[in-house]
């Protein structure tokens, strides 16, 4: 499939999604307004990092005009079940201050008026009685006995600790020529969408049930952990993600608390409520990726073979675990060989509590921070063994021939050929020319620098990896658990065109046209003739737990289910019109709109006519045949399985390849860096539409680049949050953006039949490292850290420089 | 993120506004292309009990040169500037440090009287004002009055404009910076408010073999440092000299810390770009002078 010459699927169709987005008729969760007499919600949010509340007086806010009332956590708690985590330590995570705030942002009251303006001003008028505590936001300082802890309950902030070891690491350092050593911080980061959270909660009594309206993006998996905290079945939870969003990055999954919010003070304040979260709200308290405190270790023979790596991941999770956490620190994990051959591997993984907002799904998700380490190691080691950097790189890849690979800690590699991805990238990049010139300009004193960096990017995730928080005791006594389900459905109507819904959710990533492309390719259809319903709903539509648009999951998984539920359609549609026909059902093809004799194409009928007979004319049907054309599809990779009693796991479905290069100049006297060059090099297997994979490379290259440059959401020392606006958190615009030179090859993926790999993540991963190891590179310095802002750059560049 | 109310009023002429400003004071916020205002209206830092839409006052947009001053109106758009082959020829340092102020699309509203309003002391026309000796013209139902930019803005978000007057032009001296003149600043990205900017102009007496210099470093501290000056006859050694009059200006700093830049990092960037673009300025107007 997919690889005949006149198939719409590989081709560059125009994005179907874009009349839409350009004429201003798509529309997103603030457009909505599915019932009437909706309330607007303002929240009151704590200004302190850490405080015990002492009561909260809200009578002059309830009395104010258009105000339809007040609530606190303290009424909520009647109302709501903590929401769960896969991390067992005892502390409770409700979606609303309780009896303490532990992050500056966190919701104390929400306030339900007639519109925002008023509720607003509501909010004001509440006055909280708070006792503030001392905060904590680093994380190694938040493992000291003297901290403030977090949770009293959970007797201290380290809330998770899991050791593992694959293969015999200790005996790899021990025999090892050269072992590299780097500790650093990661800041923490957010991939900021252009539309923020909203949602709308509609709470009815009878029958009681709730449904809610969000640009909530899954993982569905929440669902029925959102029920649980409404303590209700799953069937009197629907929700409704909008046709359209604006953006997520992984993001939009941290609110699923703020539905749950909402929808209980829709039940306790009788209307439905709508919030739409501004941008301070979001930056300060949606979620982001995770600040951390890592070290990594690595072990190399004389001629720079890697032989061992040890990584010691501390991650800071801000004032609570919140589902999926702590995933974010196992999404890299069976697969911390990186692209490298590497079998003995020892892993440590905590987890401290800060007085930070709590983390969630980013855009690379644990990727950024795993390769920070493993690729500055590589470089670090190239330096110190004297052997280039690119030569290390490829003396230590996966053998081509070698795939399917298993990596020692369980992830499954399905295709690759990483050398010949390097070679591409060296030569579109012109690499001798490259270093040439840093030759010459180290001469006249000068700083150039050459990054490299390569790595895997796991696609479709298996939702079992994040049960590696728990001992294979403590997996056994909760049952088996895996897979990474997806559901697609293929309608054809009686006038014979086509719907499809999809379970993606897709923000913005063109999985409507995919779709169609492939729709169109089973049914003999033009893309723009097929409609894609991507208005995902979970009171109608098939769904199950990895539904949602996370992990690359659509061209890994998703586009398997659409091929199979497209072929059933057709399959059913060339057996009517066989009967019509009177040929073989194996005769008839269908192409261009019609069911046809293949080899004698004038011979055919309209396929409307086919589809006509199967709800038209049931009785005629072939004996056994059901009326209609309408068809699910429910589909789970099988090599998605449950981690075994060793701690390895199948992680991802599919492994795309990536190697990116950067060649820079520090300017001494100011810290800038000038780009010259930036080439990255994809194997994303075979491309569905090379527009959507440009675009994507593109838009996570700047995801990459503004982390590595700008990016960090600070605190000070005391918790205070520092980076509430957009002039503070600094993205980077078009202007700053250097030129990326993207080229890609393909390694046909065996997990679906299209052989595409999931993509999207994979520039967001090493677009940090790769610039960090060009800086690196021109200062002759092993430490570098995120982001390379002025500053930091011209201190290392000018190390005589000194204090404040 | 919702302003908290305000009444808005959108006068029809100059005379209705400024009764406006009068009766309400310090009540009243003047709004012109409110990429300023907005944000502190809407983060409630402002919370004026009236605003006033001043952008119908068509006469306050007009370019006009009056002798050997150029008098942009409160309403002059900093794009305007930009579009402008006389501003160009009679200020190029204004138009050259407006390529770094915001973006097309910010530049496109943003005025330039609003910029000298709000006086964020990283901004780049306060800055160039101040450097080039310019100044503020003020008006009221009591009086115009005209002040130099030297005394018009005191520090960070502070100006010596009072609550009934409004801002109607800014007023650019044309004979500095047109023989020799530079701009230079480093911010973290594209558009933004410079973390610190650099400003100079020199310029050759007709009538004698003097000559006249300014300097300006904005973002350094609250309000822009300025050294004006000048000589009977041009210095032997420019370069020398540059760094005299870097070493005056710098002497006592105490530079700003926030988030992004330390201290050591500004004064290093007050000393480097400072010393740029005036050695550039001084060799273009003087250069010849000197061979
Ligand atoms: C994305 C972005 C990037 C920016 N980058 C820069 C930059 O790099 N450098 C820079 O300097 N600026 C920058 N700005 C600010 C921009 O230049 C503003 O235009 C300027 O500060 C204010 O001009 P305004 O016309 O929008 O004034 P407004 O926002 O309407 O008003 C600003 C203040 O001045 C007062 N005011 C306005 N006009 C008058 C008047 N005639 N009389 C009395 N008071 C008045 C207002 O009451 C208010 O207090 C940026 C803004 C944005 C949004």
């Amino acid at each position: 499939m997919g690889d005949r010459a006149d198939s719409w699927v590989g081709r560059a169709v125009p994005r179907l999604e874009d009349a839409a987005l350009l004429t201003g008729n798509a529309r997103f969760i603030d457009d909505l307004s599915p019932l009437p007499g909706i309330r607007h919600v303002a929240l009151l949010r704590s200004p302190h990092p850490h405080a015990r509340i002492l009561g909260i007086d809200a009578e002059a806010a309830r009395a104010m005009p258009g105000v339809v009332g007040v609530v606190t956590g303290a009424e909520l708690r009647e109302h709501l079940n903590p929401l769960a985590s896969a991390v067992r330590a005892p502390m409770a995570y409700y979606p609303i201050a309780i009896d303490k705030v532990r992050y500056a942002g966190e919701p104390v009251a929400l306030v339900a008026a007639e519109d925002r303006y008023l509720a607003e001003d509501a909010a004001e008028a509440i006055e909280v009685d708070y006792q503030p505590l001392d905060a904590v936001v680093d994380p190694l300082a938040a493992l000291a006995t003297e901290a403030p802890v977090l949770h009293e309950e959970a007797g201290g902030n380290l809330v998770h600790h899991r050791q593992f070891a694959y293969g015999d690491p200790e005996a790899a350092f021990a025999e090892a020529a050269e072992v590299v050593r780097l500790a650093w911080r990661y800041p923490r980061q957010s991939a900021t969408p252009m539309e923020t959270y909203g949602a709308i909660a509609h709470f009815e009594a009878a029958p009681e049930r709730y449904t809610v309206w969000s640009n909530f993006q899954g993982p569905f998996i929440l669902q029925p952990l959102m029920a649980r905290a409404l303590g209700i079945g799953g069937n009197q939870l629907r929700l409704i993600a909008a046709a359209h969003s604006g953006g997520s990055f992984g993001i939009k999954q941290g609110l699923y608390p703020y539905l749950v919010l909402l929808a209980a003070a829709s039940r306790l304040l009788g209307c439905p409520l709508k919030w739409v979260e501004d941008r301070l709200e979001h930056l300060s308290a949606s979620s982001s990726a995770a600040d951390r405190a890592d070290e990594i270790e690595a072990a190399f023979d004389g001629e720079g073979h890697l032989t061992g790596l040890r990584f010691d991941n501390l991650v800071n999770v801000g004032a609570y675990v919140r589902a999926p956490e702590p995933a974010s620190v196992y999404r890299m994990h069976a697969a911390a060989n990186g692209c490298y051959r590497v079998r003995h591997i020892a892993i440590q993984n905590r987890l401290v509590t800060t007085n930070k907002l709590p983390i969630g799904l980013n855009r690379g998700y644990g990727g950024p921070q795993f390769y920070f380490g493993l690729e500055r190691a590589m470089d670090l080691a190239a330096r110190r063994l004297a052997i280039d950097p690119a030569e290390i790189r490829r003396r230590n890849f996966l053998a081509a021939d070698g795939f399917p690979y298993e990596g020692p800690a369980g992830a499954i590699y399905d295709s690759g050929d990483y050398g010949k991805g390097l070679e591409m990238l060296l030569e579109i990049a012109d690499y001798p020319t490259l270093r040439a010139r840093r030759d010459a300009a180290r001469a006249e004193g000068r700083l150039f620098g050459i990054g490299l960096a390569a790595g895997v990017e796991p696609s479709g995730s298996n939702m079992a990896y994040v049960t590696l928080a728990q001992t294979p005791e403590e997996r056994e006594k909760a049952g088996g658990r895996s897979g990474g389900v997806a559901c697609a459905s293929v309608a054809m109507d009686p006038s014979g065109t086509v719907t499809v819904h999809l379970d993606s959710t897709p923000a913005g990533q063109g999985h409507a046209t995919v779709a169609a492309q492939i729709v169109a390719d089973a049914l003999g259809l033009r893309p723009e003739q097929i409609q894609v319903d991507t208005a995902m709903d979970t009171g109608s539509g098939a769904w199950s737990l990895a539904s949602g648009n996370y992990s690359n999951r659509f061209a890994a998984i998703v586009v398997g289910a659409i091929a199979e539920s497209a072929g059933r359609i057709a399959g059913k549609l060339k057996a009517v019109a066989a009967e019509l026909l009177e040929v073989a059902a194996d005769d008839v093809e269908l192409a261009e709109g019609r069911a046809r004799i293949a080899g004698v194409p004038e011979q055919g009928i309209a396929l409307g006519r086919v589809a006509a007979a199967t709800h038209w004319h049931p009785a005629g049907l072939p004996d056994g045949m059901a009326p209609g054309l309408y068809d699910t599809a429910l589909l789970n990779p099988a090599v998605l399985d449950a981690p075994d009693g060793a701690d390895r796991v199948a992680s991802a479905v599919t492994f795309g390849f990536l190697c990116d290069l950067v060649a820079l100049e520090v300017e001494r006297a100011t810290g800038r860096l000038r780009i010259e060059r930036y080439a990255s090099v994809h194997d994303v297997g075979r491309v569905l539409n090379p527009i959507v994979v440009e675009g994507q490379v593109r838009g996570g290259f700047a995801h990459g680049f503004g982390a590595a440059m700008f990016e960090e959401l600070a605190y000070d020392q005391d918790g205070n949050f520092l980076s509430g606006s957009f002039a503070d958190y600094l993205c980077p615009t078009s202007a700053d953006l250097p030129p990326l030179e993207f080229a890609n090859y393909e390694t046909a993926s065996p997990q679906n039949p299209f052989g595409s790999k999931g993509m999207g993540d994979g520039s967001s991963m090493l677009t940090p490292v790769v610039l960090a190891n060009a800086v690196a590179d021109a200062l002759d310095l092993d430490e570098v850290e995120l982001p390379l802002s002025l500053d930091r750059v011209w201190r290392l560049a000018n190390p005589e420089t000194d204090g404040r | 993120m919702k302003p908290a109310a305000f009444e808005y009023c959108r006068p029809d002429s100059l005379a209705e506004a400024l009764a406006l400003l009068s009766e309400y004071g310090d009540e009243a916020a003047v709004l012109a292309g409110g990429l300023s205002l907005g944000p502190l209206l809407n983060m409630r830092m402002a919370r004026p009990e009236v605003v006033i839409d001043i952008n119908r006052l068509a006469d306050l947009a007009r370019i006009e040169r009056d002798g050997e001053v150029l008098r942009l109106g409160a309403l002059v758009r900093q794009a305007d500037v930009l579009a402008s082959a006389e501003c160009q020829d009679l200020v190029p340092l204004l138009v050259a440090a407006l390529g770094h102020v915001g973006h097309y699309q910010t530049r496109d509203r943003g005025t330039l009287a609003g910029s000298a309003a709000h006086a964020d002391p990283s901004a780049e026309v306060p800055l160039c004002l101040k450097t080039l000796a310019g100044a503020v013209e003020l008006t009221s139902e009591r009086q115009v009055r005209r002040v130099p930019a030297d005394d018009f803005f005191q520090g960070t978000l502070t100006t010596a404009r009072a609550d009934d007057e409004m801002i109607t032009a800014l007023l650019w001296p044309t004979d500095r910076g047109r023989q020799g003149f530079a701009f230079e600043e480093v911010s973290e990205r594209r558009g933004d408010f410079a973390i610190v900017a650099a400003a100079a102009w020199a310029e050759r007496h007709d009538y004698d073999e003097g000559y006249r210099y300014g300097l300006g470093l904005g973002g350094v501290e609250e309000w822009s440092l300025v050294s004006r000056g000048g000589g009977r006859r041009a210095p032997e050694d420019l370069a020398e000299f540059a760094d005299e009059v870097i070493a005056g200006v710098t002497e006592d700093i105490e530079p700003m810390r926030d988030q992004r830049a330390s201290a050591a990092y500004r004064r290093h960037l007050a000393d480097h770009l400072g010393r740029k673009v005036l050695l550039r300025a001084l060799e273009t107007a003087l250069g010849e002078v000197q061979s």
